[in-house]
Parts: structure tokens; sequence; C-alpha cells
């Protein structure tokens, strides 16, 4: 319920919000969970794996228990923690793992088979028979244990990814982290200082506790406006730090304030990659609870909790408030309630020493044996010295002490160390190389010692960069000492609750030592202890606590897991912010692409490119009917295609031609200006890496084609070359592909059709066969090849890419004219397939120069990458499998790219593999599909009968073996 | 982690690509035997500790670099543009 007054909402400010589909109203400042709180809403959700009731445990992001969804439809989103939900107008909240309703969950009967569904029960349980496992047991088990869900609908929902550099990173915004800010932002340092709550204060916003004369939330308050004066100071709130990486590198996961939901303009969550030259991690400490029989009840919750919804929110969450800790602040939470008017029905310390001047019943060296109540807290049983006590309560605030929050310091692979004054784990110096930890998560848990630790992190940071920091005054605060006596799970029967979101319980981790899983390692993955969305954050050192004390050793020999990023839940969304659809990869757009998409054509990815596949007219139903148009076009008259996508790269200097001759396995310092020539290029293993054609267009220049796929992975390869292998050679180069428009024009009227554009006409004389040069297109200077791809008399004309819509659409207006048009992917494939060319389906990596027939290429006169290891035996010898082209000639016409070859007679099984088909292709001007592949010693065995199996599509022929060039193997047709 | 490169400054990772230890800078003679060939390309140390590795700018300036880091602290001592490496020691 909503107290009368205090807290820093704004009570003038109502807002509207459903849960469960029930309508109820908070104000500006709370949180779904102080919201709920306030309006009495107990059981906000059902535990995992029992289904039982379960109420607002915390107040922050470790929140175990209050796990809802949010949205709806497409945008549905599981798993929100209710204390990290800002209140809007209008926002839908769902509990979650209950069905039907909350109130009455039927796989609540989980918890009567509590017995049987111990740690590890899946491994004992459902053994037998072994077919139930995929088809009954699973499906079973996923349905009953679980969290939210999402919608399995494509999500557009907006996300962002974002940059930022600093000198320094302040992660928190408490007492340590303002001073460190402060003190670091004054010295002339440029900081970020994130927080993950929407206000900035850290534990301050929740405690009754004075800084400075002033009360904390009002000295944080006005700490952030001197920050926010200075220009060379960013705060980030909302924002969690939720990993920290190699070289000062820092994940951030930003949420957007709650004025902006329902803004379809804005991001629902934006991801920041962090660069800092140093970081300071000022986190402060979560508190841990004391495991006790049935401690899951709704109404128990967290002692700092507790006050931070008191003091912040102005909600109780009780009318009867008991209190249960083995340290100094669970008399400190007594104290709070009792100011706010809050009636405290007992006090229950661990510590039989404890005293206090509180005007509450007290237990001193009691402690808490069960919880009853079960939709939610009635009483609890308290042992004390004399007997076991009842006391009637509905809100039970449990104080176990605190742990540091040193996650980030773990990142990197570092283990912290115990304390044992402190009982709890701390971090280690120098964990992460430049970040240092300051405040409650070093260990220094008063605000006092919090203030000088931040102010002293801010110095040592300025210093180390070089920076003075100016004297700063330290503002006076509590300096109370912390005194604990352990206490991690009270002894008895029943279940008492380690891990609340898994659903471990201090039986469960026992079970897990009795049967020899003694390593923290081991009984994490037995049990599911700290496996869950929280990460166990209110579990991990309790449960290894009760290990150790299950085995009989002390906490530091049990160690602890290790813990790694992502310190909160990142949505992949956020992550991959951008990524979705089409902005999973960059699209590279062809001069042509317009005009083809006008001409129907369908467009295929060639890496990131998009390339015509065919060009369909009028009356053509399948593709093959417009593929084998156009290669007839191309045999018979004129065919264009775009082959810009082709890797052009510029290449100059002296030792251009030395360079070329490295690189490719032929020579290139000998080729004529104007002429070009066919390159194949080799990896140093010997292997085949690509192959072009590179055009001499001066004496120190030269322009050279990689395939399309192989241009990035070629470029790369050059640099290397050039810079690590060959930095004395006078070259330079650079690529040109996207300034240049490239189109093949192919066919016995390429040069009618040529002629009609250029300027001054060219001949065999002015371009023969291999033949460059300048030419000026129109009134363009341009330039062009007479190669070939299709075995036809063919150019390639290049003109500035601004220039390239407009000559793809003249070509192809003029060709069309002519009997022929533009030509797509299939119809090049099926081209280059009569001719034996070879694509990257034949050199896909594992074939030779050998392999291929081209081992003649590799010149004797110079060196050059792969020389040496294309000449290993093993890459020369007999038995390798080489280019062939294949016929079929059985029943079945048909070919298919991917199936093996077998002599005829034998056993289609892999002993006997003598080889593969690469590429396919009908070829209308030969009646039949032609094949390319390779075969074990195939140069010796054109003309043999030999056998394809495909086994995956289920097609077998027998085919001819013959020579890879089927079609003109004079070359007369692109030479004439 | 972050590579200092010496034209570009300190830069991601994720603007680099990676090929390995710098023995490929290294290149045998084409008559140094297979021996040295088949060590050249194929036998490599896997130190735990301090190694010096090439790394590719391809999404910044294009040049190679000799970085020499860390293994097991994952602490990157510094890079070097790989053309000065060779170039020095021609």
């Amino acid at each position: 319920m909503r107290l009368a007054s205090g807290g820093q909402i704004d009570r003038t400010q109502t807002i509207g919000f459903s849960f469960d589909g029930r309508q109820y109203e908070g104000f500006a400042g709370d949180t779904l969970a102080s919201a709920l709180v306030a309006n009495r809403v107990r059981v906000v959700g059902r535990s995992f794996k029992y289904h039982r009731p379960r109420g607002v445990f915390t107040a922050g992001s470790e929140e175990p228990n209050a796990l809802v969804t949010l949205g709806r439809a497409a945008a549905q989103d599981p798993n929100q923690r209710a204390t990290m939900v800002e209140l809007f107008e209008g926002l839908e909240a769902r509990s979650q793992n209950r069905w039907p309703s909350l109130d009455f969950d039927l796989l609540a009967l989980n918890d009567l088979a509590a017995p049987f569904l111990g740690a590890g029960f899946y491994y004992k349980t459902f053994m037998w028979p072994a077919a139930f496992w995929e088809r009954l047991y699973e499906p079973f088990i996923r349905r009953a244990a679980g969290l939210g869900a999402l919608s399995g609908k494509n999500n557009d929902a907006y996300h962002e990814k974002a940059f930022a550099h600093c000198d320094l990173l302040v992660i928190g915004a408490g007492p340590a982290g303002l001073m460190a800010a402060l003190v670091a932002g004054r010295a002339g340092l440029d900081v970020i200082l994130a927080d993950e709550d929407s206000r900035p204060g850290g534990r301050l916003n929740a405690e009754t506790i004075e800084v400075a004369g002033q009360p904390g939330a009002d000295w944080a308050e006005d700490m952030v406006e001197a920050l926010r004066a200075m220009d060379n100071v960013r705060i980030m709130t909302r924002t969690t730090v939720t990993g920290a990486y190699d070289g000062g590198t820092y994940g951030a996961l930003e949420r957007p304030a709650p004025d902006w939901a329902g803004h379809s303009d804005a991001p629902c969550a934006c991801f920041w990659r962090i660069h800092a030259q140093r970081a300071i991690l000022a986190a402060g400490a979560l508190e841990r609870p004391v495991a006790f029989r049935n401690n899951d009840r709704p109404g128990v919750m967290m002692a700092g909790a507790l006050r931070a919804y008191v003091n912040r929110w102005a909600v109780s969450p009780g009318k009867a408030v008991t209190v249960f800790g083995n340290n100094d602040d669970a008399h400190r939470t007594v104290a709070d309630l009792l100011a706010a008017g809050i009636h405290v029905a007992a006090l229950i310390d661990s510590r039989p020493e404890a005293t206090t001047d509180l005007p509450v019943r007290r237990y001193a060296g009691a402690q808490v044996t069960d919880a009853h109540g079960r939709g939610g807290l009635e009483a609890i049983s308290i042992a004390t010295m004399s007997g076991i006590d009842k006391i009637r309560t509905d809100c039970l605030a449990i104080s176990g002490g605190w742990n540091p929050t040193l996650h980030l310091t773990c990142h990197t692979g570092r283990r912290p160390a115990w304390s044992p004054d402190l009982a709890a784990f701390v971090p280690c110096d120098g964990a992460v190389p430049g970040m240092i930890t300051a405040g409650a998560c070093a260990g220094d848990f008063s605000t006092h010692a919090c203030l000088a630790a931040g102010v002293a992190a801010g110095k040592a940071v300025a210093k180390d960069l070089g920076k003075r920091a100016r004297k700063t005054d330290l503002p006076r605060a509590e300096d109370a000492p912390y005194r604990i006596r352990p206490l991690w799970a009270v002894p008895g029967k029943g279940r008492a609750w380690l891990d609340f979101q898994n659903d471990v319980t201090v039986k469960d981790v026992k079970l897990a030592a009795t049967e020899n899983f003694t390593s923290v390692e081991h009984m994490k993955r037995y049990t599911t202890q700290g496996m869950a969305p929280d990460q166990g954050k209110n579990s991990n050192v309790n449960a290894l606590a009760v290990l150790a004390d299950a085995t009989g050793r002390g906490i530091p020999e049990t160690g602890t897991t290790t813990f790694r990023p992502p310190y909160v839940p990142v949505p992949i969304a956020a992550m991959g912010a951008g990524a979705q659809g089409k902005g999973f990869a960059p699209q590279r757009f062809t001069t042509s692409h317009a005009a083809s998409v006008e001409m129907g054509a369908p467009m295929v990815e060639a890496g990131l490119w998009y390339r015509p596949g065919y060009f369909p007219r009028p009356g053509e139903k399948t593709w093959r009917q417009s593929c084998d148009r156009e290669v007839g076009m191309v045999r018979q008259a004129v065919g264009v295609c775009d082959v810009s996508t082709l890797g052009k790269i510029d290449v100059q200097g002296p030792s251009a031609g030395a360079f070329l001759d490295m690189l490719y396995c032929n020579m290139f310092s000998t080729l004529k200006v104007g002429r070009t020539r066919y390159g194949l290029m080799l990896r140093e293993d010997g292997h085949v890496m690509d192959d072009g054609t590179t055009a001499r267009l001066g004496e120190d220049h030269f322009v050279m084609t990689t395939t399309t796929a192989a241009a990035g992975q070629v470029m790369k390869h050059m640099e290397f070359v050039h810079q690590a292998l060959r930095p004395d050679l006078d070259v330079s180069f650079i690529s040109v592909t996207e300034q240049w428009a490239q189109f093949a024009v192919a066919g016995p009227r390429s040069r009618e059709l040529l002629n009609g554009l250029l300027d001054t006409p060219v001949d065999d004389d002015s371009f023969p066969f291999m033949g460059c040069g300048p030419v000026s297109v129109m009134g363009v200077q341009g330039r062009l090849f007479r190669i070939s791809f299709s075995g036809e008399h063919a150019y390639e004309i290049a003109v500035p890419a601004r220039f390239g819509d407009s000559l793809f659409r003249t070509l192809v207006a003029r060709a069309e004219g002519m009997g022929g048009g533009a030509y797509g992917m299939e119809a090049l494939n099926v081209l280059r397939i009569e001719k034996g060319f070879i694509t990257h389906s034949e050199i896909h990596g594992r074939t030779t120069a050998f392999d291929i027939g081209m081992a003649r290429m590799i010149s004797a006169k110079k060196d050059c990458i792969g020389k040496a290891m294309a000449a290993r035996p093993g890459l020369v010898s007999p038995g390798r499998e080489q280019l062939v082209g294949l016929m079929p000639t059985g029943a079945v016409k048909q070919l298919t790219a991917g199936a093996h070859l077998f002599c005829l007679g034998e056993e289609a099984v892999r002993e006997n593999d003598q080889g593969y088909i690469t590429s396919v292709g009908f070829s209308p001007t030969l009646g039949h599909f032609l094949g390319l592949g390779f075969l074990k010693d195939g140069r010796a065995r054109h003309g043999e009968e030999i056998r394809m199996v495909d086994h995956v599509r289920g097609v077998e022929t027998t085919c001819k073996v013959v020579d890879p060039v089927v079609l003109d193997p004079e070359g007369g047709r692109a030479r004439g | 982690m972050r590579i200092p490169c010496p034209i570009c400054g300190n830069r991601d990772s994720r603007e680099f690509d990676y090929m390995g230890h710098a023995l490929t800078l290294d290149r045998p003679a084409p008559d140094a035997g297979l021996g040295a060939w088949d060590d050249y390309l194929h036998n490599r140390e896997n130190p735990a500790g301090p190694t010096r590795d090439l790394w590719f700018h391809g999404l910044g300036c294009g040049a190679w670099l000799v970085v020499s880091r860390d293994t097991v602290t994952h602490e990157v001592f510094g890079a070097e543009l790989a053309r000065d490496v060779t170039g020095g020691r021609a």
C-alpha cells in the first residue's frame, strides 16, 4: 500500500497500467514493481519448476521472481523484470509460467511432486524408454518448466546500437561513482558516468542516510546537476554496463525513458560499445538472502529492497512487518520502517550478542525456521533459545549481508578472493587491465568509505592519465562499521530456497554433493543453480557456502564459478541492431539494376551483388525457355550482359609488371601495351586462388580483373604480397570495381552493334582478339577489351559508372533491333560450360593448375606465389582428379552438379568414387545437357563411358567423358 | 580488443582480419626445398604468452600489420607495418 507521504514520486501525475488484464494506477517515478506493491498485488509470478506463487523480492536488476511479459502480438517482450520497468501510461504487463491463471495454476501440482523433481531428476526419471524422451518427456518438461515466451513472429521493433569513446568510464552513480566522476571531470578528463537506474544516486535514493548534512538523495541530485554542467562529463542513466572486454572495451545496454514508450521512431533499447582508457567500477553491492523453509513465500523480500520501497517509492508491502538478519542492516531497516510509521512485529537477529535501542520486539540469537501462508505470507516460525515462537506477519525482510557487485572484474577471466571479515568475495586488484574498483563493490560498505574511495579513484585515474586533480572536500557521512556473522541456511526440514529463479533449494545442493558433484562447477550444472536470467546474483555465494559445508571444506577452497558477460540479459535485437532483414548484409547494385528489374529479370545474389538471372519475354513460361533463347541470341546474333561485378583493380608503377609476375603464375611483364592476357593466380600452397584477364593500357599501367566472388580476397592478397613480401616493388593499386560500368557484348554481330556507338569504328586491325584500349563511346571516354567468356566474337566495354545505366539501355535496345538482347547469369553459365571455361565451381580451393589442365601456364622463368608448392609430388601425381567434360548417354538425359562418378558396373559407394560434377547446363546449341567435373586421371579417359549417381537427388545416368571444350575447340569463333 | 594501427590509431579489432603468425613474412627462397616450404606454410607454434601475428586493416587503411600481443592476458603491446618489418630485413 502507498504511504501517506514521502518518496521520490510525483503524486500529481497518476499513471494507469494493467497487470493480467486488471487496471491499476501508480505515480510518475514508480516502477512496475513499486506500483504493484502499492496496489497490494502480492503474487506476481509462478516459479520456474514447482510453479509456486512468488512476489516481488528485490528492487533492482537482480530480481528473480517478478518477471513479466510486456507488449502484445509480434512485439511481445518476455522476462522483463518488473523492478526495472518504469511505469508509463497504458503499460500492459502479464504474468508468466502459469496456466490458466496466476491465481489458479494447474501445474502447481509440480509442487506436490517435489520429492521426485530434485536436482538432476530428468537424468534419472525419464531414462526409459529412450524414444519417449524426444516425443513425450522433453516437450512436457519444456511446457511445465519455463519463463516467458517470444511471439514466434517477426518483430520489427526498432533497436539501436552506438559507440562511445572516453578517457574514463565510471560504472555506477552511487556515492563512490559520483565522487569519482566529479574529481575526474574537474581534472579535465572526458568522463562517461553510466548507471542502470533511471535516477543516479545508488543506495542514497533508497536510504535515509544524510550526506553533507542533506538527505542523501538530495545530495545526489545536486551532484548530478554539478556534473551535467561540465561539458566533459556525460551522464548515461538507464544504462547497464553489461560486459568488460579486452583493450578497455565495454558493452552497455541503454533502456529508453518511459515517456518514449509507444513512439515507434524511438528505439526500444540501444546497445553501446564504449571504449575507455580507464574505468572505475563503482557498482555497489547486492544483498543476499538467508535460506530457510518456505523462504520463497510472497511477502518475503530483501531488507534493502524493502527500505527502497518505503523510502524511495513510499509504499509498504505489509502492515505488520518482521525483519530477519545477521548484520546491522536489519536494525537500519527497522528504524526506517518505524520512521515511516509502519508497524514492525519483530526483529529477529541471528547474532546472540545483538542489542538494540529501537522500540521493537526483539529476538537475539534466533532464526526464522518457516514461513506460512500459501498465497502469501501470513506468519513465521522462529527458533529461539526457549523453543519455537510463531508470529503473525504479512511481510518479512531478510538481510544475510552484502555481496560486492564485482561481476565485471571477472569478465576477462580473473576470479575474486574471499574476505573472511566481510564474509563475501571481493575483487582482485588489476583483474581487468585499466579498471579499478571503488566503494561497496570493493568491500567499502559505509557511505563515508564510498565517498572517500570515489575521490581516491578519481584522483588516481587523473594522475595516471597525466592530469592534476583539484582538491576536493570530502562530504560528511555515516561511517558505521559492517558487523556480520555469516548465516547461509537455517537448518531444518523442508525446502529452503537458494536460487529462486531456477527453483534450486538447499536440499538440491546437498544432493549434488552426496552424488559427488562436489566441484562448484559441477554442482552448478547438476542443479542449474545460477543459470537463470539472474545468473545467480541472489544465490551464488549462498549456494557455494552450502556446498562448502556439505563437503567439509571452507568457502575459499570450494571457490566460485566465474561471472561472464552480460551482467543483465541483453536482447539479441539490440546487439544486432540494424542487421534484421536487408540490414543483415550490404546490398551492391550494378548500374543496370533498375533497367534489369524493369525488364522483369529476377535478381539473384552473387556475394553482396545482385545480378539478373534471365530476362523473360512474353510467352516464356519457364526460366529454361528464356535461358535457351538468350544462349541462342549470343551464338547467332548479339547479347549484352553486365559484368561490372567482376573485381577491377587498377595497377600502376614502374614495377607493375614485375608485381603481376609475382602474383600470377604466368608472365605479365612481357605483355604488350594494348593487349590483354588471361592469368591464373595460385595460393602459396599451390592451389588455384582466382583467375581473370589483365589488360595493359600503358607501359606502367595495367587493369586486372578478378572473379566476382573473390574480389575482396584477391585485393587483400595483393596487399599482402606487396606490403609484406615485396615492399621493394614500386607499384600502387586500387580497386576501381565501382568506378567503371562494364558490359559484355558477345556474338557474331557484336562488332556491328558496337560500331554503331563508337565514335571511331573498330576492326580486326585496331582491336584484334585480346586487344584493348581507350575508345570514345558517343563522346564518353571509355575502354574496350576484346575478350570472350562465351567463345563468340565478343567485347567488354567499360564507361565511368555514371554512364552505365544509359549505355546498358542503349546497348540492349540496339541488340534487340539486331535479333539479340540482354542475357543473364543462366545463359552466361551455359555459354561458358559449352566452352569449358572455369568458375569458382571448378577452382573451389582444392584444385591445382595441374588439375584444370593449366600446369603449363606456370612460368619456368620466374618465381610466383604458389610455384614451389604447386610442384609438390602429391599435387602433380597420377590419380588426381582432372577437369573433364561430360555428356549424358543413358536413358536419363540429365546431369546434376554435385553428383559423383563411378566406373560402369561398380557399386556407387565412397570406396569406388572416381570424381564429381561441378557445373551443369542444358546446351540449346547441342540439344543436350553438358557438364564439367573432375575425374581421376580424366584427361586420359576421354571417350570412356562412366556412371553418374546423385545420391541426394536420386538421379542416375551414364555419361561420356569428353574434352572440357565441347564447342569450337579451335577458337575460331572468338578470333574471327 | 583494440589494435594500435600505426596509420589510423587505436582501432577496434573488428576492423581487422587475422592471418596467423608473422613467420609468414619469412618466405623461403624458391629452391629452399620442400621441408622449408612445408614449415613455412604449415608448422606453427601455439604459444601461451607473447606472440607476433599478422592483421590486415581491411576496414581501415588496408595496411598489413605485425601485432605483438599476449595470448594469455590478451594484452596488445604494439603494432608495426609489415612493410617496415620486411623492408628493414631486406
